[in-house]
């Protein structure tokens, strides 16, 4: 570690993962529900369940940006942090608030959080992954723009590199993209039009660009390719992403009753968006293949390969299963919609956040690379986690082929609860699969605490 | 690469691409908020649709539901529901009404919100009015959402 600050980043990195463990605790709530539908019942709906789940997952991945961008744009910019007391404060502020948040959603029913956040003032809750009071959202902002500020300035008076620039791009358009949470139409389809600019800019949009500068950065620094080659992909990877994922934004605009030429748009460009996914991955193979060195940290490598082959399979290879209007006419809104979901987020923006913590941990705890044996068992968290949202996915795919075939295509289409019935058994396999994953999840975790040989490296 | 590719290229076409194609979308985006009207069944909107989505967002129905295909899929879709129930706001009432405080053993179970008959009207009112909007090929594909 070379600059005092980066080590900030070990807060955001252990909040990160000790919120990832309740997202998946609560993934399993979700998961007996869908089968056992009385789980809980009326203690933990599965409206609430699903709002933890969700909400656990993007706070934990903004904790492993911030941590991340904390991490390498000092590296970068070879400078300290331009604000470290700020970057400390505000990950107080930001847990403190998230972990409130929760709390409110477990311990009242919504509309009494609603009424006592004073949700009528500026009404923006009870909407698909927005469902924070409005309160907790402002205070996202006021997170979101110090970070930048913080960021920002370090950025700007040290040395520039294409990865800070970029990264610093995508995290501006991810705070200005959220400022659309606070528009709340009363008409339907308008809400749900602008409701897109958050979701989908982010996923698709921005977020891809702190993936991409953040994969590049940890591929800089194991393989030790020039950064000319690097820089050259990222911009290309970076300029692909939104090249088809701008307008690719009218996928979502087939059926909500927004114009017919969204069906021809959205298509179209929502096709090409695997093609910055496959980039990246014919990006990562090729730059570890020309590596220079061969870094101790090899679970960093595996995550980094991991993420550009997942990403591509989850948002790339499902995403473009179902994004043709014809197909998401009998599609949209089913389990084949879940499916993508799962492998897409995992894939994307799960692994590359465990890739850059993988990578920095180890040196913000003393050594370049962890010993052999937590190495081992590292990679065996990798497998089975990855392993078991491969099957996570392929069983909510068959799940959602059958009742777009028994609710949407045959002949006497049967109704909604009549068809999931049909299907308990692929939600029972989901399920064992979940319990698979928080195995690799214990043992992920585990993985920081194994004793072994230490081979003391300086960096 | 190779080196006929430079660097400085693949910068352009990220920066070239990436705003004429954000400019793409806000032209797009205007052009739709104009014709939205034309689908967007408007013409109905009253003070008592407003407040039933004010309902429907207050006691978080999507984190079970989904409207016109967006939501959570755990329960039935919604955005046809008037349809599905013969068109009829006391049949949508009746069944928000009747459910069991402690659910069904071993079922799922829409919980049971209490809601007054104004907040079930207004409720009832806004399903009907999502069921007007005017989808493309008139979606979901059958009444059963």
């Amino acid at each position: 570690m070379k600059y005092e600050s980066q080590a900030i980043a070990k807060l955001y990195f252990i909040a990160a993962i000790a919120l990832f463990v309740g997202q998946i605790l609560f993934g399993l709530i979700m998961g007996l529900q869908y089968v056992i539908g009385d789980f809980l019942f009326p203690e933990i709906p599965f409206n609430i369940a699903r709002m933890v789940h969700t909400n656990l997952l993007i706070v934990w991945l903004l904790f492993g940006f911030m941590g991340s961008a904390y991490y390498l744009v000092p590296e970068e910019s070879e400078r300290e942090l331009y604000a470290p007391w700020l970057a400390k404060l505000m990950f107080w502020v930001f847990l403190i608030a998230g972990a409130m948040t929760i709390v409110g959603y477990l311990s009242m029913s919504y509309a009494a959080l609603a009424e006592v956040t004073m949700n009528d003032l500026l009404p923006t809750m009870g909407r698909e992954f927005l469902e924070q009071p409005t309160i907790t959202k402002m205070g996202i902002v006021i997170v979101a723009l110090a970070f930048l500020y913080n960021i920002g300035m370090t950025v700007l008076t040290g040395r520039k590199t294409v990865i800070t620039l970029v990264l610093l791009t995508g995290l501006v358009g991810l705070a200005v993209f959220f400022l659309f949470s606070f528009y709340n139409p009363d008409n339907i389809v308008l809400d749900k039009y602008f409701w897109w600019w958050v979701v989908h800019l982010w996923v698709e949009g921005v977020w891809e660009l702190i993936l991409a500068s953040m994969l590049a950065y940890v591929l800089i620094k194991v393989t030790g390719v020039d950064r000319e080659v690097i820089e050259k992909w990222l911009y290309i990877i970076i300029a692909m992403a939104l090249i088809s994922g701008l307008v690719g934004t009218g996928h979502h605009f087939f059926w909500i009753g927004t114009p017919d030429y969204w069906q021809w748009l959205g298509s179209i460009f929502s096709a090409l968006e695997p093609i910055p996914f496959f980039m990246m991955t014919l990006f990562a193979f090729n730059v570890v293949n020309k590596r220079r060195r061969d870094h101790p940290n090899k679970a960093a490598v595996l995550w980094a390969l991991g993420t550009a082959v997942m990403a591509f399979l989850g948002a790339g290879v499902w995403g473009f299963l179902h994004t043709l209007a014809p197909i998401n006419y009998y599609t949209h809104g089913t389990q084949i919609t879940a499916a993508h979901g799962h492998m897409a987020f995992y894939g994307a923006y799960v692994m590359v956040n465990l890739t850059m913590i993988s990578y920095a941990m180890p040196i913000m705890r003393g050594n370049k690379a962890n010993n052999a044996a937590a190495q081992v068992i590292e990679m065996w968290s990798f497998w089975l986690m990855t392993i078991a949202m491969v099957f996570i996915t392929l069983f909510l795919t068959g799940a959602g082929i059958l009742q777009v075939y028994l609710q949407r295509y045959s002949e006497n289409p049967l109704p909604f609860m009549a068809t999931q019935e049909k299907i308990t058994l692929f939600y029972w396999l989901r399920e064992a699969a979940g319990v698979v994953f928080l195995i690799g999840l214990c043992l992920y975790i585990a993985s920081f605490f194994v004793k072994g040989k230490e081979v003391v490296i300086a960096d | 690469m190779r080196e006929t590719f430079t660097k400085g290229m693949a910068r352009n076409i990220y920066y070239g691409g990436g705003i004429f194609f954000f400019l793409v979308l806000i032209g797009l985006t205007v052009d739709t908020v104009v014709n939205i009207p034309k689908t967007d069944n408007s013409e109905n909107m009253t003070e008592q649709v407003a407040a039933g989505k004010r309902l429907w967002e207050r006691n978080d129905c999507i984190g079970c539901h989904s409207l016109l295909g967006e939501g959570a899929y755990f329960a039935p879709e919604l955005g046809n529901v008037y349809t599905r129930f013969g068109k009829n706001t006391d049949a949508i009432k009746g069944f928000i009404m009747s459910r069991p405080k402690d659910g069904i053993p071993g079922r799922r179970s829409m919980p049971q919100f209490n809601f007054t008959p104004d907040e079930l009207e207004a409720l009832a009112q806004f399903l009907k009015y999502v069921d007007g909007v005017k989808t493309a090929r008139n979606w979901p594909p059958n009444d059963q959402g």
